[in-house]
């Protein structure tokens, strides 16, 4: 029977504690540790692009492509790290960063017009034209004050994002 | 909500056809407020539901749940308890497993001195040959079930031999097709396997009717369907015998019907088949696993404790889609053998979803953005 390819001791639990700010309990961490087993299909150690794939649940996501890309060959501290984003305990600033990461994809710490083009994009599919979504979102920008050529920085997201309750936790499921 | 098939699509990819998945995912998931009021830059920014589903499906997900063999608590872990536990492991690979190896060969024996003669003297359309094949290959079943130990309870009519019906059934492992070949001889239509398996599949399921099918095959799911029609016309045929899941799941839940079975225009008569799991873990894991691993495993095992439940057949009610009526099936099927029913094709097992499922969630999000910007 394929188990776990070795159970995690006591300093491994803590040092992935540490690393993700104590955003989840030991026993999530263990249980999160067993999911990670379960989608690292040969025990190397990281999940490939093809592994979280598999997930049909996942593969079917709108963003998937662009998760990817920031979890592609991830080690279990950086898995834990990544999903604790998504703790109950973690604060709206935290969440809105992991938003503002998806967007920025080049990484420049801006999230400029076409940034946010593409990401509706992902979003919308074949069932909005590009003419659309430029006019939705130009339209939307002016009337937050923004101009189509600002660039919107972490603070800016802050700012927009933090008003409202972002709903945006998932439950580890534990034993 | 059903999805209208297409009948020109010839893709290779996966049948597209199916229930509503969000009627089946877990509420925590896809139930968050419609949001209202005017479209402003927050709302379009917000992508936290999509990303939650993501990070939900990343922790935990209802598809790989269904090959997931669930352990049960080891019992073995005292001072008194752990003895017993290895005078058993004696007992099983040192008594049992033996006696039940020379069982085994002794039906071999008995089998092949029988089937080889019949096989090469006897005309492949005497009756007589057919059913001395017949007998004979239920009597091997019978032995291999004996070599685990298994005690199979019936319920149910048994099934007869008439044309135009067709028994389905949920899969757990290649045993489901012996436990149920030992009490009627079926003609199944399976995967070809390589190795000894391949070859027992050449010779003497070929002489019960078999048909096989190639999963990696573009085209072979028309040929298959042809040869499904040709063979349940035929009243001389032993009865059909169809696992529409397409692949072995763990016993805990069912994925979804193909609905090859269910366009034959032929009577549907379910089979339910549950194991007992304090005995031994029937699921067969072939990612895992080969199936003489499998076998050995069970072998060295105390029994093999299943029951099987023929229910009543059913027919395609008028209006009623072939999915439709391969979903009612499963239903039947899932609550008799206490299986939770998830919304997958188990051959995503071995190939990626297609794009179009996410078309629902894009469409979704479109219709709410273009209707908030018109409001005041």
């Amino acid at each position: 029977m394929g188990t776990a390819s070795s159970m995690l001791t006591q300093y491994d639990i803590e040092e992935v504690q540490e690393h993700c700010d104590h955003l989840f309990s030991q026993q999530e961490i263990v249980s999160l540790y067993q999911r990670f087993c379960q989608l690292d299909r040969n025990a190397k150690g990281f999940i490939s692009s093809d592994e979280f794939l598999s997930v049909p649940e996942f593969a079917m996501n709108p963003l998937s492509q662009r998760l990817l890309k920031m979890v592609d060959g991830i080690n279990f501290k950086d898995f834990v790290a990544f999903l604790s984003a998504f703790s109950a305990k973690a604060t709206a600033q935290h969440k809105i960063e992991l938003i503002f990461k998806v967007y920025d994809s080049d990484r420049n710490g801006k999230v400029s017009f076409n940034d946010i083009l593409e990401v509706l994009k992902d979003l919308s599919g074949s069932f909005m034209s590009d003419e659309q979504r430029e006019r939705v979102l130009s339209q939307v920008l002016k009337e937050a004050g923004y101009t189509k050529d600002s660039s919107l920085t972490l603070d800016d997201f802050i700012k927009v994002l933090g008003q409202s309750e972002l709903k945006m936790d998932v439950e580890i499921p534990v034993d | 909500m059903m999805r209208k098939t297409n009948p020109k699509s010839q893709s290779t990819e996966l049948e597209l056809d199916q229930p509503n998945i969000e009627d089946y995912l877990p509420s925590g998931h896809t139930i968050h407020q419609e949001p209202h009021g005017k479209l402003r830059l927050c709302d379009l920014l917000d992508i936290s539901p999509t990303l939650s589903e993501a990070a939900g499906a990343i922790v935990d997900d209802s598809f790989l749940r269904c090959f997931k063999s669930i352990r049960s608590e080891p019992w073995n872990w005292n001072v008194y308890l752990f003895p017993l536990w290895c005078f058993g492991v004696v007992i099983r690979y040192l008594i049992l497993f033996p006696a039940r190896v020379l069982l085994l060969s002794f039906g071999w024996m008995i089998f092949l001195s029988a089937f080889i003669p019949v096989h090469l003297l006897l005309k492949r359309d005497n009756s007589v040959r057919k059913n001395i094949e017949r007998c004979l290959v239920e009597m091997i079943c019978g032995f291999f079930v004996a070599s685990w130990t298994g005690v199979v309870k019936y319920h149910g009519p048994r099934p007869s031999m008439r044309p135009k019906q067709v028994f389905v059934a949920n899969h757990t492992s290649m045993i489901d097709f012996i436990i149920l070949e030992q009490m009627t001889a079926f003609a199944v239509i399976m995967q070809k396997h390589p190795g000894w398996v391949g070859l027992l599949q050449n010779t003497i399921l070929e002489s019960v009717g078999c048909i096989w099918f190639n999963r990696t095959e573009a085209k072979d799911r028309e040929i298959v369907a042809r040869k499904l029609r040709e063979h349940v016309q035929g009243a001389d045929n032993n009865p059909l015998l169809i696992f529409p899941e397409g692949t072995c799941v763990n016993n805990h839940y069912s994925v979804m019907f193909k609905k090859g079975a269910f366009e034959l225009g032929c009577t549907v008569c379910p089979v339910a088949i549950k194991y007992n799991k304090i005995f031994v873990d029937a699921f067969w894991n072939s990612r895992k696993q080969s199936f003489t691993k499998h076998l050995l495993q069970l072998m060295t095992s105390w029994a093999v404790v299943c029951d099987v439940w023929y229910l009543e057949p059913q027919n395609q009610k008028p209006g009623e889609t072939s999915i439709e009526f391969a979903e009612r099936v499963r239903e039947i099927i899932s609550q008799r053998a206490g299986l939770k029913m998830v919304p997958w094709d188990g051959y995503l097992k071995y190939s990626r979803p297609s794009p179009k499922l996410r078309e629902g969630k894009q469409r979704n999000f479109v219709e709410s953005v273009l209707r908030r910007l018109e409001e005041k």
